[in-house]
């Protein structure tokens, strides 16, 4: 069977301690026999590793922040379409999925094909609606408040046990075990995110997080759990270990199926001493540990390429237990000219 | 061969740092016409710093509201907010559009009543009325909105004395679920303060219950806040109903539509994330339809929009004054629109264009208005094309506020045009003189001796 | 007026000043402003160049050079 021939463009090549996902998601892709693809970076900063990874990234473009607006982004993603023909984009920023959604139309009419949820998906499993989701949706989820001021912050302390985790509107979380804590991590959530910033009941227990793949008809085409093992001081899985973990997978299967998910996902989760398990957050988008998941027999990536296309994808029933992943770093060595070019010239 | 346009020469040093997901990558477009005018001519001819209006916008906006909401629901009043712009001819445009006047203050009122506004089109808000404006109001048959029981009182003791009967409504004010809950205007829904100034008012004989309306704060990015807020409206509307049998004419959604600025602080740009007309139509309208209000008894939606209306339709044109370093070696440009001109500086990163060509390098840079003050800063951080002296540029959607909450600070305010329909160029206010600053003074006998 | 003759200027308008690692970027009129001072060539020069090939007045021009050496001479890519 010949392969078939794709161009796919694929963002976050950040490939740095607190890894985006791009890299691991072309692994999987460049590992599928079914295509042949060429790959096109798209990039936000000129340091992003993936951008001088040539035996991976095919070719690399700066594009503009999403706070940039989506017409900035648009204008962008035509210029390089035009060189490049592009088939499929999967965007992999939390922080950018608002701007490809309102732009999925749009880049449906050029001719570049994304899967993505709807954006009333989006908007509900934000961190902000959390709750609210967990009720409609009947689970666990630790109580949160949104809070827009250092005095809002003080009075919901109030009701609060510590520790209480802070989280930035679309990144970051960190523990605060005082009020003066607390304080500090919410000025700099609200300076690098904007408002609100949660706060959140912490919940003591084993982070477990699940990968998961809906097709938009409520059908989970493939999910695969993993424990961290150890987690880096940004709160990054540094190593995980895949499990067999039947409530997990039900949990994703629910979920999906109830809200008709289009797209990756990554439900990460709690489970306390007794058992129970709480969703802390949902993102909206495959999570930077997805090669795990190739790894055991579940080649997302692929799976989500051939969703994008409308081609036929059987669900994955089944993956290896007890699969680990090791995460490392490595240093490229990079020319000087590569770096002049792309700030220079805003290709690579 | 004609000369290149000169752009001074920059040099930006490259921080690699961590990539992170936050700040470079601007593309900042020329804006050499507005509505089709060409900035420079308008600015050789009406001077420096300049407002602009655009009457095409303000039309084409006002057409897209009223389409969003009468699609929707089958009777649709808009009421301009005075205090938004109350320049006369921008008034007369909303006015000429179908718009009654909306007021918070017994000069807005007077200012309406100059404008053409028939009495019954006024509505008549805000917490500070007097004995003497309620009296008018209520003359006039102008809609009187009751923000507390001691205005109620005070009507009820005017219509009382003169004889004379008010048209009223009340201002409610509820839990939509969303921050800051505004509870300092209007009569609570929650505790009951609401339902019992109804049953008050329908118990007054000079007293007319008209309608109900809540306004539920500024800047709402989401939709749903309103449609929690019309289901309570309706909700009380019902219980009126049920209680006297008597059916209110209106229900007064207020304002806070966003307008497509960005909001200081917001990651997002106000253009992708604002709620279009439709949304906000869309959740209103269901919230009054779905209700138990009977079909034939659907009372009048009244919207009092102003800043998603006339924000888009304004701009302020100015000139880079000089340029600087600062002590970090970061850029910083001093322009002559000061936030004296352009209040709303202090909650948006405004968008601004240079009117000329730029080759497409941004470097970061303060933007610094002209006024002796350290709070006088336009963006605190932006990134931005190369201007020199003299270059001008322009500041987009100012439309609103910056006309009624702009500062006679240090300097006099300068002229205000309006593109009509036909490009025609109209200037709508004159620049202030310091005549016109100080003809109100009066200067004590014993201080106008001149100075030896 | 010279420029520290290690400071590499590529042809997009990308500096590296090899002694300190600082990389930078230049727009045309600086990119061409700095060809002429590794060229040796003094502000007096280069004001006049720049006067033919550009819409702008002396005043305008000698002022944003001055500029601009100056931002070199922060950035320690002149010789002292």
């Amino acid at each position: 069977m010949s392969r078939i021939k794709v161009t796919v463009a694929v963002t976050g090549l950040n490939n740095i301690d607190s890894p985006g996902p791009g890299i691991p998601v072309i692994r999987g892709i460049r590992e599928s026999r079914d295509f042949d693809t060429r790959i096109i970076g798209l990039a936000y900063e000129h340091l992003e590793p993936g951008i001088y990874m040539s035996d991976l990234v095919d070719k690399t473009y700066m594009i503009p922040y999403p706070s940039e607006g989506k017409d900035a982004l648009f204008k962008r993603l035509l210029e390089i379409h035009e060189k490049e023909k592009l088939d499929v984009i999967i965007p992999n920023f939390d922080a950018e999925l608002f701007s490809f959604i309102k732009l999925e139309k749009a880049l449906g009419k050029a001719g570049i094909k994304t899967y993505l949820p709807t954006l009333e998906q989006f908007e509900e499993r934000n961190k902000s609606n959390l709750s609210t989701y967990g009720k409609k949706y009947g689970v666990n989820v630790p109580s949160g408040i949104e809070v827009f001021s250092i005095s809002d912050l003080s009075n919901t302390l109030k009701s609060m046990k510590y520790p209480v985790m802070i989280k930035g509107k679309y990144y970051d979380a960190y523990p605060a075990y005082s009020e003066e804590q607390a304080v500090a991590y919410f000025s700099k959530m609200s300076a690098k995110w904007g408002f609100p910033v949660i706060v959140q009941e912490f919940v003591k227990g084993t982070e477990v997080n699940v990968i998961a793949l809906g097709d938009g008809k409520g059908n989970l085409i493939a999910a695969v759990p993993m424990r961290k093992q150890y987690i880096t001081d940004k709160g990054k899985a540094w190593g995980g270990i895949t499990i067999e973990d039947q409530s997990m997978l039900d949990l994703a299967k629910k979920i999906i199926s109830q809200t008709k998910w289009k797209g990756g996902m990554e439900l990460e989760l709690i489970r306390n001493s007794e058992g129970q398990l709480y969703l802390l957050e949902i993102n909206p988008r495959i999570p930077a540990w997805v090669y795990l998941a190739v790894g055991v027999g579940q080649n997302i990536p692929e799976a989500l390429l051939k969703l994008t296309l409308g081609l036929e994808v059987k669900p994955y029933t089944r993956y290896d237990v007890g699969k680990m992943f090791v995460r490392y770093s490595y240093d490229m060595i990079v020319d000087l000219e590569s770096f002049s070019k792309l700030t220079t010239t805003g290709e690579l | 061969m004609s000369k290149q346009v000169f752009e001074r020469p920059t040099i930006t040093k490259l921080s690699p740092g961590v990539p992170s997901k936050h700040g470079v990558g601007t593309v900042i477009a020329p804006m050499p016409m507005i509505d089709g005018v060409k900035v420079d001519d308008l600015m050789d001819t009406y001077g420096s710093p300049l407002y602009v209006f655009s009457e095409r916008t303000i039309r084409r906006t006002m057409e897209d509201v009223k389409r969003a909401f009468s699609v929707r629901y089958p009777k649709v009043q808009m009421a301009w907010s005075y205090k938004t712009n109350y320049l006369d001819s921008i008034c007369r445009i909303f006015h000429q559009e179908g718009s009654w006047a909306e007021v918070v203050s017994g000069f807005e009122y007077d200012k309406a009543i100059r404008n053409g506004v028939k009495g019954e089109n006024i509505i008549f808000n805000g917490p500070a009325k007097s004995a003497e404006e309620l009296e008018k109001a209520a003359k006039n048959g102008s809609f009187i909105h009751i923000d507390h029981f001691d205005e109620l009182f005070m009507l009820s003791d005017v219509c009382q004395r003169k004889d004379i009967e008010a048209r009223v409504s009340i201002r409610v004010n509820m839990d939509v679920g969303i921050y800051p809950k505004w509870d300092r205007f209007g009569l609570n829904y929650e505790n009951g303060e609401a339902w019992d100034a109804l049953n008050r008012i329908m118990l007054n004989p000079k007293l007319k219950l008209m309608g109900l309306h809540t306004h539920i704060g500024t800047y709402m990015m989401s939709t749903d806040a309103y449609r929690i807020a019309a289901a309570k409206l309706a909700a009380l509307a019902d219980e009126v109903a049920k209680k006297f049998d008597y059916y209110i004419s209106y229900i007064d959604m207020g304002g806070g539509f966003a307008s497509k600025n960005t909001l200081r602080g917001a990651y997002l740009s106000g253009e992708d994330t604002t709620p279009s007309f439709d949304e906000y139509a869309e959740a209103i309208t269901s919230a009054i339809i779905d209700s138990q209000i009977k079909p034939d008894k659907l009372p009048t939606l009244i919207l009092e929009t102003g800043r998603a209306l006339i924000d888009n339709a304004g701009y302020i044109s100015g000139t880079v004054l000089a340029n600087k370093r600062l002590s970090d070696s970061r850029r910083a440009t001093i322009v002559d629109v000061g936030v004296n001109l352009l209040f709303t500086a202090f909650w948006y990163d405004h968008k601004i264009h240079p009117v000329g060509n730029h080759s497409g390098l941004v470097e970061e840079t303060t933007i610094y208005g002209p006024l002796c003050m350290n709070i006088d800063v336009l963006r605190p951080s932006l990134m931005f094309p190369a201007l020199k002296r003299g270059d001008r540029f322009v500041v987009t959607r100012t439309g609103a506020y910056n006309n009624t909450q702009w500062l006679q600070f240090i300097t006099t305010r300068p002229n205000v045009v309006l593109i009509g329909m036909n490009r025609d160029i109209h200037q709508i206010r004159k620049a202030e003189t310091l005549e016109y600053i100080t003809v109100n003074e009066i200067i004590p006998e014993y201080l106008s001796k001149k100075l030896k | 007026m010279p420029i520290k003759a290690n400071i590499a200027l590529s042809e997009n308008g990308f500096v590296f000043n090899p002694s300190t690692g600082d990389s930078y970027t230049l727009n045309n009129t600086g990119k061409e402003a700095l060809a002429f001072i590794k060229e040796g060539k003094d502000i007096s020069q280069i004001t006049s160049i720049m006067l033919e090939r550009y819409d702008v007045d002396r005043i305008t021009l000698e002022r944003y050079l001055a500029d601009f050496v100056n931002d070199l001479r922060i950035n320690n890519l002149m010789e002292e």
